[in-house]
């Protein structure tokens, strides 16, 4: 689906977590993001796909409140992040491979932290019940600096799902992980996913992974959403092969995007 | 409640940091406790030297304490922030429903805390080792930490916002903040000792009125409780303004992309 032609899907406002109307981000005259606006539902997990550059990790930083729209809206859960950051951030949260936990504190210590930080009721049952899900018991004392990429990114993982939000952001989580792992993460943020009244926002370079677990993806470029659809349908609607032949072209050839089915 | 578990979640990180190193822990004091004692043993050497048989230590040791707590306010409330920089954690502290007041009461409470081990150790040594009796002060000694601990705080807020605004390098501002200031808040010497610019930088310095009126008490006078009261307005002040200034670079921070920028710019 050309977004630009019919404009991107809509989710029913109770069924939505995240929606982000006319979101613009301009530094000066190079514009990061340029009137991107979509919907996440619960129970959905929405790939936000592009080339390095396009915009997705500035949509992310937005989302979370560390970075001020030039223009645009985004409301979680219905509470507007510009007018009611803290609320709509208590419900929210995110893991992503240039924001490790803090190298000098524990697993333990890192999760008791931003347990604290969330108003997580209940932290220390929930903490043992991340240790376990995601098979980190026995790096518990451990400096999160220390621990390989697999492991920080499974500790990371557990820190995202603390405060069991509604609206997980996910920036690249597998792509230090090797196959295995990637797969039992995968299926645990999917299981995660599953319950009620989750959304999730996930962004990667893996095709593959996005074909298997995203129910919609937003193909991004220079800022703008190109296409959007279901990832498995959307390569053959452009007379591609794969998902990830669409994404070299939407990486290289943007405008030779220009109708359906191409 | 949501406030004071954020408030805590800032305090229980700096314990377990500093639980967990040497390397934190024993700056809490030692530094204070080499000052103590190198200046206790100056003013052991000028006290037996001077014919006049005057007491130096209630000036220049007292001098030294006072100064080195407030010194100790202002590094406890920049530490706490640096621990953010120096660990890349602007992205995941930020991201969090903290507010930026809860944030900077966090930092407050945590250099009350570790600065009032510096004091405790600084008193102990002093008392018991050089014989200073903080009774020649009086009362007074309350409004005189109190206007350092006001001023502390005001100068570790400054401090990292100067440090959010241009980077993790700035730090190298921090230190040495307090070593610029000393001479202008005339710490061992009388106001009237320092030319006229200088006396008019000092009457914007709170610290300059405690010393002051530390000397004025030494020497018979009592202290100038309006001076003092402009002491505490000042620093009271400055608190307000560098809280302002700080919440006004965390808004640009977040404006121009400096917060999510941080991480990377840390790590180059």
């Amino acid at each position: 689906m050309m977004t630009e032609q019919s404009g991107p899907l809509r989710v029913p406002s109770a069924m939505k977590v995240l929606s982000l109307v006319n979101l613009c981000k301009r530094y000066g005259a190079p514009v990061a993001v340029d009137g991107v606006s979509f919907d996440v539902g619960r129970n959905e997990i929405v790939g936000l796909l592009g080339p390095n550059g396009a915009g997705k990790t500035t949509i992310i930083n937005m989302v979370l409140g560390i970075l001020e729209p030039t223009a645009g809206t985004i409301q979680i859960e219905g509470v507007d992040i510009a007018l009611h950051r803290g609320q709509a951030l208590e419900r929210t949260n995110f893991t992503a491979v240039y924001a490790p936990l803090p190298g000098n504190l524990t697993v333990y210590q890192n999760l008791r932290f931003f347990g604290l930080l969330y108003g997580v009721r209940g932290l220390a049952t929930r903490i043992e019940e991340l240790l376990k899900q995601f098979d980190i018991e026995r790096f518990r004392d451990t400096k999160c600096g220390v621990l390989s990429s697999g492991e920080q990114t499974r500790a990371g993982l557990a820190k995202a799902m603390l405060n069991q939000p509604h609206l997980l952001l996910l920036d690249e989580p597998t792509a230090s992980l090797d196959p295995a792992s990637a797969r039992d993460i995968r299926a645990k943020i999917c299981e995660f996913a599953g319950r009620e009244g989750v959304g999730v926002l996930w962004t990667s370079h893996n095709m593959v992974e996005v074909e298997k677990v995203c129910d919609r993806v937003l193909f991004l470029s220079h800022g703008k959403i190109l296409l959007e659809g279901d990832p498995k349908t959307l390569p053959h609607e452009y007379g591609k092969e794969t998902l990830e032949d669409l994404f070299i072209t939407v990486a290289n050839e943007p405008l030779t995007l220009g109708g359906n089915g191409a | 409640m949501r406030h004071l578990s954020r408030i805590a979640a800032i305090l229980l990180r700096q314990f377990y940091l500093i639980r967990g190193s040497p390397a934190r822990l024993l700056p809490l004091f030692v530094w204070a406790g080499v000052d103590i004692v190198l200046w206790g043993f100056i003013t052991r050497y000028l006290n037996a030297i001077n014919p006049s048989g005057h007491n130096f230590i209630p000036a220049l040791l007292g001098a030294v304490l006072l100064w080195d707590f407030f010194t100790r306010v202002m590094f406890g409330v920049t530490t706490t922030f640096l621990e953010d920089v120096w660990s890349r954690n602007f992205l995941n502290l930020f991201a969090t429903p903290l507010s930026i007041s809860e944030y900077l009461g966090g930092l407050v409470i945590s250099s009350i805390v570790t600065s009032s081990i510096g004091l405790a150790v600084m008193l102990i040594l002093a008392t018991v080792v050089f014989g200073l009796s903080f009774f020649v002060y009086g009362l007074m000694l309350i409004p005189f930490l109190l206007v350092l601990f006001l001023f502390g705080i005001a100068l570790g807020i400054l401090a990292c916002a100067l440090v959010l605004r241009y980077g993790p390098a700035a730090e190298w501002f921090v230190w040495p903040i307090p070593a610029v200031l000393s001479p202008f808040a005339a710490v061992f010497y009388p106001l009237s000792t320092l030319p006229k610019w200088m006396q008019y930088v000092a009457h914007l310095l709170p610290p300059s009125y405690v010393f002051e009126s530390m000397r004025s008490i030494l020497a018979g006078s009592p202290a100038s409780g309006i001076d003092l009261f402009w002491g505490v307005l000042l620093a009271l002040s400055y608190i307000l303004l560098t809280g302002r200034y700080f919440t006004r670079i965390y808004r640009y921070a977040v404006r121009t992309g400096l917060i999510a920028r941080y991480s990377a710019e840390t790590a180059s």
